[in-house]
């Protein structure tokens, strides 16, 4: 199957700082790809390039290319980039607090974007909104749309942005930490919802998150970052059975199990490093347990391994 | 949370309800005028001039016998048009500069504010002054050097506001879904930004009926014979001691309006829970 958004070597700077470096990814439709790093990887950056809203920020992608359904988006003129987003790519924001505008009502938020991108009627538009609050769960739509953002909990504005990212009928949407701003049990319920729109609807979704648990949950594929580069990509179930790369292995410990209490959860020494100096070789080689002379000076490439691939000079079980 | 909105809110008691009470009188009054004055604002009784109260002429009449409490509710029509048509001008100009400068940014914005800031620093009277001069005495003058005078006030504060929201996560989410330009402007930015715009024109209201009785003082605003509390209080200067009525009366019109303004703006305010906002206008 073809990707639906492919990228292939990106690079992505702003200003002289390069913050990511030749990342590739393809998100297919149906199938879900969860991005996950820490802060600073480089996650974010990544999803703006997908949207092609870079310049906004000062950004741009240096190298490589970003392909959605086949086209190269730098090819593209602003207009035409502006036409997908909504209409083709959904977008559903970090922070559902203040993801919404504070002064209009709810209705008319979700509204405008079927109206501005399948150009329907108000009444159409308002109907198509309380069939998609309706299926997103959100009890009592009818008064819902009148309310304004504050009269609703964070659980709700975040299903609100879903219905909004929904609204334009995408193919692809891309969800930059949808559940960190919200409570455990909440987090679980919009987890479930996006992996029922992609089952039900067949969507594409990228997924990002610093949470390896939500990966396990719904993701069928996954991507580590670290520090601006991929460090390791493949299915979600070799990877949680058996993670090749050091950062990866690491990121799964720190996912609480069951029958943890008696001792503490491991975290990863260290800190991120910042994006004006890198360290030279494996990025993460300072941090890593395995790391070698060789790790200090060479940059491991992403090379094949099983169904997906590992950046690793010491790639494999620990 | 309550279901009434901030203005209505803001009438709590006693200080914004004794403050909105009285403003929604003399707005009423002025309102009316016509209908509800017991005399013409023009008519003369000589006989009956330098009368104090009484039950013919309640805040008693003026040098030429013409009754106070009429000509007061005129002033009150003057005044509070002038004053509200002058900031409501001031504030349309202001918001769409001070949008334009935040928004563009670079040389224009410099511009603009290196424009704005130099009527600033001038007392407003001054720029009403100069202004009038130009233009000539009487109300049109008047309300174009009032709409002047808080014009720089009005583009700080909406430059101010714009230039915060510009960052918010629901304009990068707007954008992200396909919003243009023209409509995060006037349908996101425009709107957050009105309510300290809003309440600082009320603010303003109440300034610019001192301003604009100081200038019907020195005889700049309405031309008589039509009534303003400031060319009244003129009249009424020479004669303190004859008939001190003439003067108190506006004068106290004018402070007890703009006190309720300040009063009920300061509710407004807590209802609105803007305060910290008001203070990007520098």
């Amino acid at each position: 199957m073809s990707a639906l958004l492919e990228l292939s070597g990106v690079s992505v700077a702003i200003g002289n700082v390069a913050l990511v470096d030749r990342i590739s990814l393809r998100v297919e439709a149906g199938r879900i790809l969860g991005l996950v790093g820490e802060s600073g990887s480089g996650k974010s950056l990544t999803a703006m390039a997908a949207m092609g809203l870079l310049p906004l920020i000062g950004g741009r992608v240096t190298e490589g290319e970003v392909r959605f359904a086949g086209r190269d988006m730098a090819g593209m003129s602003d207009a035409e980039r502006r036409a997908l987003r909504g209409r083709r790519i959904g977008f559903v924001t970090q922070n559902p607090m203040t993801a919404l505008d504070p002064v209009q009502r709810i209705g008319a938020q979700v509204d405008i974007v079927s109206r501005l991108h399948l150009r329907l009627t108000k009444a159409a538009a308002r109907a198509r909104t309380l069939d998609l609050l309706t299926q997103l769960r959100i009890p009592d739509a009818a008064a819902v749309v009148d309310a304004y953002p504050h009269q609703l909990s964070g659980g709700m504005k975040q299903r609100i942005v879903i219905a909004m990212a929904l609204a334009g009928d995408p193919e692809l949407i891309i969800a930059d930490e949808p559940t960190t701003a919200l409570d455990v049990t909440v987090q679980a319920q919009i987890i479930q919802i996006l992996g029922a729109l992609v089952r039900d609807r067949g969507l594409a979704l990228l997924l990002i998150t610093h949470d390896m648990g939500v990966i396990a949950q719904i993701c069928d594929r996954v991507a580590v970052l670290y520090s601006g580069r991929l460090v390791e990509e493949g299915p979600v179930g070799p990877i949680f059975a058996n993670p090749a790369h050091p950062y990866t292995a690491a990121l799964i410990d720190c996912i609480p199990q069951e029958g943890m209490a008696k001792r503490s959860l491991r975290g990863i020494p260290g800190a991120v490093p910042s994006a004006l100096a890198f360290p030279p070789g494996c990025r993460f080689h300072p941090r890593c347990r395995r790391a070698t002379e060789t790790c200090r000076d060479d940059a491991p490439p992403l090379l094949p391994l099983g169904a997906g691939s590992v950046a690793c000079h010491h790639a494999g079980p620990p | 949370m309550s279901a009434w909105p901030a203005p209505l809110r803001a009438l709590r008691w006693p200080v914004g309800g004794i403050a909105g009470a009285w403003l929604i009188v003399i707005v009423a009054a002025a309102l009316f005028a016509p209908l509800i004055s017991p005399y013409a604002y023009d008519a003369q009784a000589l006989k009956e001039a330098y009368g104090s109260a009484s039950a013919a002429h309640w805040l008693g009449t003026d040098e030429f016998g013409r009754d106070l409490l009429t000509r007061l509710m005129y002033g009150a029509r003057t005044s509070l048009s002038v004053s509200a048509i002058a900031i409501s001008l001031s504030v349309a100009c202001g918001m769409v500069l001070g949008a334009a400068a935040a928004w563009f940014g670079g040389p224009f914005d410099r511009t603009v504010m290196v424009v704005v800031d130099l009527t600033w620093s001038f007392p407003e009277i001054l720029i009403a002054l100069i202004l009038v001069a130009i233009i000539g005495p009487g109300t049109t003058g008047t309300m174009i050097a009032i709409a002047v005078a808080y014009l720089a006030q009005f583009t700080r504060l909406t430059r101010a506001q714009i230039m915060t929201l510009k960052g918010e996560t629901f304009i990068e989410a707007a954008r992200s879904l396909g919003a243009g330009n023209t409509h995060i402007l006037l349908r996101h930015l425009l709107p957050n930004a009105f309510a300290p715009v809003l309440v600082a024109a009320m603010l303003a209201t109440g300034d610019a009926i001192i301003l604009e009785a100081t200038l019907g003082f020195f005889g700049l605003g309405a031309q008589p014979p039509v009534p303003s509390w400031g060319g009244m209080m003129s009249a009424g200067s020479a004669l303190v001691f004859k008939a001190p009525w003439i003067i108190v009366f506006p004068g106290l019109a004018v402070a007890a309006t703009v006190l309720a303004i300040n009063l009920y703006g300061d509710a407004l305010i807590a209802e609105l829970d803007i305060r910290s906002k008001l203070r990007g206008a520098g």
